[in-house]
């Protein structure tokens, strides 16, 4: 009995233990500063955190088939230039936005088609594209940025529904729907099973390359979606926005428990791990932390949440 | 061969020293990993110039006192002794320091190195001689393998060596390191029979040298060929030990299984029905023998290793489609251009490599089991669990597959286990043709049968089966037909009664066919 609920303790902290690393985390945060802990204020992390989730919730996707895609940053930039440049041109936010999300699903397929048929492995398809989107972005706005404060489209950053701000709805809406891809549909279990082992996958009748495209195609539409918020929220597109969003988003999906290995993780991870990071700048910034400094405790951070999260699994094993 | 002087001298030295001292012993070793005690007290020891087998179910500990003997794992409690005095072996370069060598199940060449490169990687004192020249690297190992009559190429790339031709570059390795002591854990588990008559005459010329050898294999008989004495281990436990012939083999098993198993190989004579396959080797073209297959029918594949029969199997389910192959398959003639066309054919394939084709470890039972029929189990992509979760445990029920429950990691389970979980994903596809490749490698004697009965079962459903195995006896007895293949070709069709062992061999290496025989170490 007693040897049950030991085992049963030491199962939860390793599905758990980024969880554990977050509350630990908040409670620190609140002892250190009293606005911490209050409504406003969480309010105000939950819409900082919603972008970089957006784009997380794809990336799990794309590093449980152990690929990886480091054009993200690049594609917030390019994907929302060429929505604005659509709303200036025809004053419609709508055709802007459809048109900036179409644009991600197609830096998506064209990397998702490199790295599944043409075997390239994802971490140069992506780094390609990370320089490709970037330069695209700043040869159509001639490196300028293009500022409108007029225009649906603000609602997507600004707007909010009673009381909640509209990012945190449209991050809510993106986990609740991928957590349902991955855990509750076909397509969800081939993710796991390519990642898992794509060679069996394939003797097992997967299409494999089929998978890997949709999955980086979604990335890319995610990326794109975010990039929308993050136009709506600033009332510009800039060519030069997004830089190193990529590396926020590795982050926060190893945080999340999700192996870089493929085959493991969850978008309930992935959404600890994004409220980890922004919980940790949130507290720096209301602790007036020299933002140098910050930096570095951010990765010192994000070693030792990691360190923990295998020092548990290998507990439990 | 170059070995280290040290352990030439420490040969030396103990083969003047009286045996009672001279060897290796373990006294009560125990080892316990989380919720199981992997050892138990376990004492034994090797003379040297004898081979010790050790058998036992998977799970009865063998492997786990191959590592701690070979320095990759530290017992809790107990002493190893070598020539009565106590060492640690806190690491496998301690082992290999003291002579001990140990060649495991898991083969562990670097795939991109040379033979050559491979054979004296990991050993510092000749990092000097091959940064000084490629050329006496292959030279060395071309003596090493003058010594052992092997025929291998230093320079090919460990990588393109087939199964069998990389564990022979693993037994080299061993050899050539003057190892006072060697562990092998079933070295021929991917042998074919001469590759195992060429493999136990090296350990004949090891004994007379003083090498002292721990053999485990699940291959019974071989233990009579090559054992001096017999240790039996169960649970944890050693149970018996004793000089190899003492006991019989149906008395060895029931000490290991703790229980007698009646038939070896139970296998039932079914009436074959419709036809299921007719096709051709590929090789030959249209005057070349045809390999048919009837519903209920086990269809046998021998040959050596290399001699094209894995290569075929894939070709036929799509694994490696080749267009100018084509297949008829219930009736219709088709070329099989993925695995995807192959499993909507009708066809499943258990293949030779369990863990890196056959499962997706790190995922549940139940996984492993529903992921040929996901799209028979969702309705647009959403899957039905209730349906999902009842088609696995009717698989678990049906096969008996051992699992607590079938959410816990399919890695968990034992060997047997597993090979029955790919099996049953499909089944649970209602695959018609079953390709079995190697199906009871390196499982036990009790998973075996359980296999064996699984084949004859599948049988009275109306499926057929093609098998292969390097295994004589089992191809033997489970087969209803067989067919000899000789690089890539069908060269013999054999009724169950015209076929023996010597007959096999003997397609098999070429003789009836007007070609030299070969010994199976160039691939195809």
């Amino acid at each position: 009995m007693k040897m049950l609920s030991r085992s049963g303790l030491s199962m939860f902290m390793s599905r758990y233990g980024s969880f554990g690393v977050l509350f630990v985390i908040s409670l620190a945060m609140s002892l250190a500063n009293k606005s911490f802990l209050t409504l406003p204020n969480l309010v105000n992390v939950a819409r900082q955190v919603s972008i970089n989730t957006i784009i997380s919730a794809g990336m799990t996707f794309i590093i449980i088939t152990a690929g990886i895609d480091l054009s993200v940053g690049s594609l917030v930039a390019l994907s929302s230039c060429v929505a604005m440049i659509i709303i200036e041109a025809t004053g419609s936010s709508l055709l802007g936005i459809c048109t900036g999300i179409l644009i991600g699903g197609a830096a998506g397929a064209f990397n998702g088609a490199f790295v599944a048929w043409a075997g390239i492995p994802p971490f140069i398809v992506t780094l390609a594209g990370l320089t490709i989107y970037r330069g695209i972005a700043l040869i159509i706005t001639g490196g300028t940025p293009i500022i409108r404060f007029e225009g649906g489209f603000r609602a997507l950053g600004q707007g909010a529904l009673l009381g909640i701000p509209v990012p945190v709805i449209i991050m809510l809406i993106v986990v609740l729907f991928m957590h349902f891809l991955l855990t509750r549909t076909a397509f969800g279990t081939h993710v796991y099973s390519v990642g898992g082992n794509e060679e069996a996958s394939r003797l097992s009748g997967i299409k494999v390359g089929k998978v890997k495209f949709q999955v980086y195609v979604m990335g890319g539409m995610l990326t794109a979606l975010a990039g929308m918020v993050l136009m709506g929220r600033l009332s510009s597109a800039q060519p030069n926005t997004g830089e190193g969003f990529e590396l926020d988003a590795i982050a926060t999906v190893i945080l999340g428990g999700t192996s870089l290995m493929g085959g493991r993780g969850t978008i309930w991870g992935t959404l600890v791990g994004a409220f980890i990071i922004g919980i940790l700048n949130n507290g720096f910034n209301l602790m007036a932390v020299d933002a140098h400094f910050q930096l570095v405790a951010k990765g010192i951070i994000i070693l030792l949440a990691v360190l923990l999260d295998r020092y548990l699994k290998r507990k439990q094993a | 061969m170059s070995g280290s002087s040290e352990s030439k001298a420490e040969t030396k030295d103990s083969l003047e020293t009286p045996q009672g001292a001279s060897g290796l012993s373990v006294l009560g070793i125990s080892k316990g990993f989380p919720g199981v005690q992997a050892l138990d007290e376990v004492s034994f020891s090797i003379r040297r110039g004898e081979v010790h087998a050790i058998l036992g179910e998977n799970g009865a500990g063998k492997s786990t006192l191959l590592k701690i003997l070979s320095g990759a794992l530290q017992p809790d409690s107990g002493r190893i002794l070598l020539d009565g005095k106590e060492i640690f072996l806190r690491t496998p370069g301690a082992a290999s320091q003291v002579g001990i060598a140990a060649i495991y199940q898991e083969l562990s060449l670097v795939p991109w190195l040379s033979v050559a490169h491979n054979l004296f990687l990991g050993r510092e004192w000749m990092v000097g001689r091959f940064l000084m020249s490629k050329k006496k690297l292959k030279e060395k190992a071309d003596e090493v393998f003058s010594l052992l009559g092997l025929s291998l190429d230093p320079s090919a790339i460990a990588g393109n060596l087939g199964m069998a031709e990389q564990q022979l570059v693993e037994i080299s390795r061993a050899f050539s390191r003057n190892a006072g002591f060697i562990l092998m854990d079933e070295p021929t588990a991917s042998l074919t029979e001469t590759e195992i008559n060429l493999l136990f005459g090296k350990i004949e010329t090891l004994k007379k040298a003083g090498v002292g050898i721990l053999y485990i294999s699940h291959r019974l008989e071989e233990i009579f060929r090559i054992a001096d004495r017999v240790t039996v281990m169960r649970d944890g436990k050693s149970v018996y030990s004793g000089a190899a012939g003492e006991l019989s083999l149906p008395e060895l098993i029931a000490r290991m299984v703790g229980r007698s198993i009646g038939n070896h190989y139970p296998k039932e004579a079914i009436e074959p029905g419709e036809l299921l396959l007719e096709a051709k080797d590929g090789v030959s073209g249209e005057e070349g023998l045809t390999l048919s297959l009837r519903q209920g029918e086990v269809v046998g594949l021998a040959g050596l290793v290399g001699a094209g029969r894995t290569e075929w199997a894939r070709k036929l389910f799509g694994a490696d489609p080749d267009p100018k192959t084509r297949f008829r398959i219930c009736g219709t003639e088709v070329s099989v251009s993925s695995p995807r066309q192959g499993r909507d054919l009708g066809m499943g394939m258990v293949p030779e490599n369990r863990k890196e084709h056959g499962l997706i470890l790190g995922r549940s039972v139940l996984h492993n089991i529903t992921i040929t029929i996901m799209d028979w189990l969702s309705g647009f992509g959403i899957v039905d669990r209730k349906r999902q979760s009842a088609v696995s445990s009717e698989y678990i029920g049906k096969l008996s597959i051992k699992c607590p429950s079938d959410t816990v990691d399919i890695s968990t389970l034992s060997g047997g286990n597993q090979q029955k979980a790919v099996l049953a994903k499909w089944l649970a596809r209602k695959g018609k043709i079953i390709i079995l490749d190697e199906p009871t490698r390196g499982i036990d004697v009790g998973a075996k049968l359980e296999m064996y009965q699984q084949m004859n079962a599948l049988c009275r459903e109306g499926k057929g089966i093609i098998l292969i195995s390097s295994d004589l006896p089992e191809l033997l007895s489970m087969s209803d037909r067989l067919y000899v293949m000789h690089e890539g070709r069908f060269v013999a069709s054999l009724d169950k009664k015209e076929a023996s062992q010597e007959k096999i061999l003997e397609y098999a290496s070429g003789l009836n066919y007007g070609q030299t025989i070969r010994n199976g170490s160039e691939g195809i």
